[in-house]
């Protein structure tokens, strides 16, 4: 049986680690200071209140204490003076592939986005480092009223609603990281889907870190009117080096009455990314919002996507996977609130441990007193491929209505040397047999997304279980 | 030369796990188109042998060699053996959750057959032929591999596997229990179709005659505590459905 679980090779078989020379037109130095942030703020021509809630935020950022669940070790290797919080390497955003600066357009051909834009996509935004450097969006949607925007093009054109949304649904002070995601934010998305209007491809925002120790700051905002449909699939990589670099977007959904928001997440940053992202929407009455959320790259990984069931017979999913590797943690989970009667919401988390890899499912649904007749149904899963993985379940309920329906499963499983027999005996290597039973552990999950994604998601666990039984 | 190559030839075989010896020196020769069956007891090693042959990492063989068609099967892995034309029908077959029936039959087929016949339009004929013989349903090919599914399922399942691979050699370790009847007969007419006329073989473990008397094999061996002890044609089975093994020790 194949013993190889050396860390190189794993970083090695990242398949997206490469890096492009650096050619950057704005760069700021390291460190994080008021000077920073009214800089940033400054170089984008913001409003006068923009500037003001990054400088408040920045200030709550710096008296508030990290936060005391998570991987808190972990958390204290982040050195926020060794990472550049600003840098603009193209003189402005593109609508052709074609006026994208070689490099970067090469390397987003490597990640196949123009191929899937082509193919598939109803419109395309493409950040490297801290700004958006292509975008698109089909003239059909375009004409329907659909807008689809980088956030610093939203702020810029329709100032008025990004006013009236901005912190609305995660405010700066929720946490360390959103009060820092604030401070410094750049790029993301910026989506309104009018009234009615159906989206029937997905969007979809790619996210690249190309230079060393950088800290990518996306912010993003969706807002779907009454009756409305929208499906958004956001990707990320970045190259493989020695020393850290801090992704911490915040995403703020908010799911008018009848509409149905779709956030699909293939988290697969290198293993030197610290990956702390603050997510939540508001779903209003009978609105839908569903979190698809793929966790398999990052060093440490602190994301549990969250909805506020506001009105009534909304509805809420979650469902995730997370796959820690060497020297990963994956600290993933769920927030739901049911704040609204006949409200129901679905909690599905999958975890694999492997090589000596954390997966933790860290859960949390109320209810309150007011709500009636909510239904809450949270299964989460855990496979753990050896010995010296791990893997823990923090799942928290508070129920205040005595009328609510809550179910609530979890397992932890290992694969078994049967299972594997089994699969051999059919004629499939080990590795390909290993792939088969991740696969299949993760396909509760897999269905949920586009085809092409769930291929794609498909050969990186095959590609993840090489050499992987010890 | 190749007419009289046997298809299977076990040699002074001993083998066991975590240092117990189970199988104590073994010897049987299965020739091209035989159907061979062993009978015996719970702990006289039938499932250690079916386990040995098919390549169970569990096991160490101390001695002896196990060939097929000339070529040691020892040093192989488990798949290595099956793409060379082993096939275990298992008596507990196991569950693999989220694997389609389907997608894991056409990948089986492409690792073991090679991809053009896995692609090929005369697999799904052949597939949904065979299908209809066993009595599974269409929607079989959406569940996930024996998830959930009956002991009857699971045994069909494995038979339908056997013909789709269309294995050199195929061990069915106690197929036929937890059959009732009619699962027997379609079970037995389903290797009778994979293997009768044909130049394969089959070794067929079983504590029962009666699905021998569906299929019928050319030899029956008795194991008794890792040995064969006696081996003779179809009317041993018969013999030993009606006085047990207990005669064999005396003997």
């Amino acid at each position: 049986m194949a013993k190889n679980n050396d860390a190189r090779e794993a970083v090695g078989e990242y398949k997206a680690g490469w890096h492009d020379p650096e050619n950057s037109t704005i760069r700021f130095d390291f460190g994080l200071s008021e000077e920073v942030v009214r800089e940033i703020s400054n170089l984008k021509n913001e409003p006068e209140w923009m500037t003001e809630i990054r400088v408040r935020a920045f200030k709550h950022f710096l008296r508030r204490p990290m936060p005391t669940w998570g991987n808190m070790s972990m958390l204290e290797e982040i050195d926020f003076d060794n990472i550049c919080y600003f840098l603009r390497s193209s003189d402005s955003t593109k609508n052709n592939w074609d006026d994208v600066p070689d490099d970067i357009r090469n390397t987003f051909e490597r990640l196949g986005i123009p191929e899937a834009e082509q193919k598939w996509l109803s419109g395309v935004t493409a950040q490297y480092e801290s700004e958006t450097v292509y975008h698109s969006i089909r003239e059909d949607l375009e004409k329907q009223g659909v807008i689809f925007l980088d956030m610093d093009s939203g702020l810029r054109e329709h100032p008025e609603m990004v006013k009236k949304w901005f912190c609305s649904v995660v405010p700066f002070a929720d946490n360390k990281f959103s009060a820092l995601n604030t401070a410094v934010w750049s790029g993301g998305s910026f989506i309104y889907v009018p009234e009615g209007v159906h989206v029937e491809m997905p969007v979809q925002a790619y996210f690249r870190i190309n230079a060393k120790n950088m800290g990518q700051f996306e912010r993003t905002l969706i807002i779907a009117d009454k009756g409305s449909r929208i499906h958004y699939v956001e990707g990320c990589t970045a190259p493989s080096y020695s020393t850290d670099s801090l992704h911490s977007a915040v995403v703020e959904l908010i799911a008018l009455p009848g509409s149905h928001i779709r956030y699909s997440t293939i988290q697969n940053w290198s293993s030197n990314v610290f990956n702390l992202v603050t997510k939540r929407g508001i779903a209003h009455e009978k609105s839908k919002i569903e979190w698809v959320d793929g966790n398999i790259g990052s060093k440490l990984t602190m994301k549990y996507p969250s909805v506020i069931l506001k009105g009534e017979g909304s509805h809420a999913e979650v469902i995730s996977v997370a796959y820690s590797g060497e020297g990963q943690h994956q600290d993933a989970g769920a927030k739901i609130h049911h704040l609204a009667s006949n409200t129901t919401s679905k909690i599905l988390s999958k975890s694999i441990s492997k090589n000596g890899g954390r997966s933790s499912y860290r859960g949390m649904v109320t209810v309150s007193p007011k709500a009636d007749n909510c239904k809450l149904n949270v299964i989460c899963d855990a496979l753990i491929l050896d010995e010296v993985s791990r893997s823990d379940t923090y799942p928290t309920m508070e129920v205040a209505n005595s009328t609510a329906r809550c179910e609530h499963e979890a397992s932890v499983s290992k694969v078994s040397d049967e299972q594997l027999f089994y699969l051999m005996s059919r004629g499939h290597s080990e590795n390909e047999s290993l792939a088969m039973i991740v696969n299949g552990f993760f396909e509760p999950f897999t269905r949920e997304l586009p085809m092409e994604y769930a291929v794609e998601l498909n050969q990186l666990m095959a590609l993840e279980m090489e050499g992987s039984i010890g | 030369m190749s007419e009289k190559m046997p298809l299977l030839e076990i040699n002074d075989l001993h083998a066991g796990i975590d240092g117990n010896e189970i199988l104590k020196g073994i010897n049987l020769i299965i020739g091209p188109g035989e159907i061979h069956a062993i009978m015996g007891r719970n702990g006289s090693g039938k499932t250690t042998t079916a386990n040995v042959i098919m390549g169970h990492p569990d096991f160490d063989v101390e001695k002896g060699d196990v060939i097929l068609e000339g070529e040691s099967l020892l040093e192989m892995e488990a798949w290595e053996r099956a793409r060379k034309g082993v096939f275990l029908s298992f008596q507990y077959p196991q569950a693999v959750p989220g694997l389609q029936v389907g997608n894991f039959l056409r990948k089986s087929v492409a690792s073991i057959r090679g991809e053009d016949e896995a692609k090929s339009s005369n697999f799904r004929e052949k597939l949904a032929n065979a299908m209809e013989s066993l009595d599974i349903p269409r929607s079989f090919m959406a569940r996930y591999v024996n998830d959930g599914f009956s002991g009857g399922e699971k045994k069909r399942f494995e038979i339908l596997q056997m013909i789709l691979l269309r294995p050199r050699l195929a061990i069915l370790d106690e197929t036929d229990s937890g059959l009732d009847i009619d699962g027997i007969r379609t079970v037995s007419e389903g290797v009778n179709a994979a293997i009768r006329d044909t130049d394969s073989g089959a070794l067929i473990i079983t504590h029962y005659s009666r699905i021998l008397e569906h299929v019928q094999p050319d030899r029956v061996h008795v194991l008794l505590d890792g040995r064969i002890v006696l081996s003779g044609g179809p009317e041993l089975a018969t013999k030993l459905e009606e006085r047990g093994y207990e005669w064999l020790k005396e003997e």
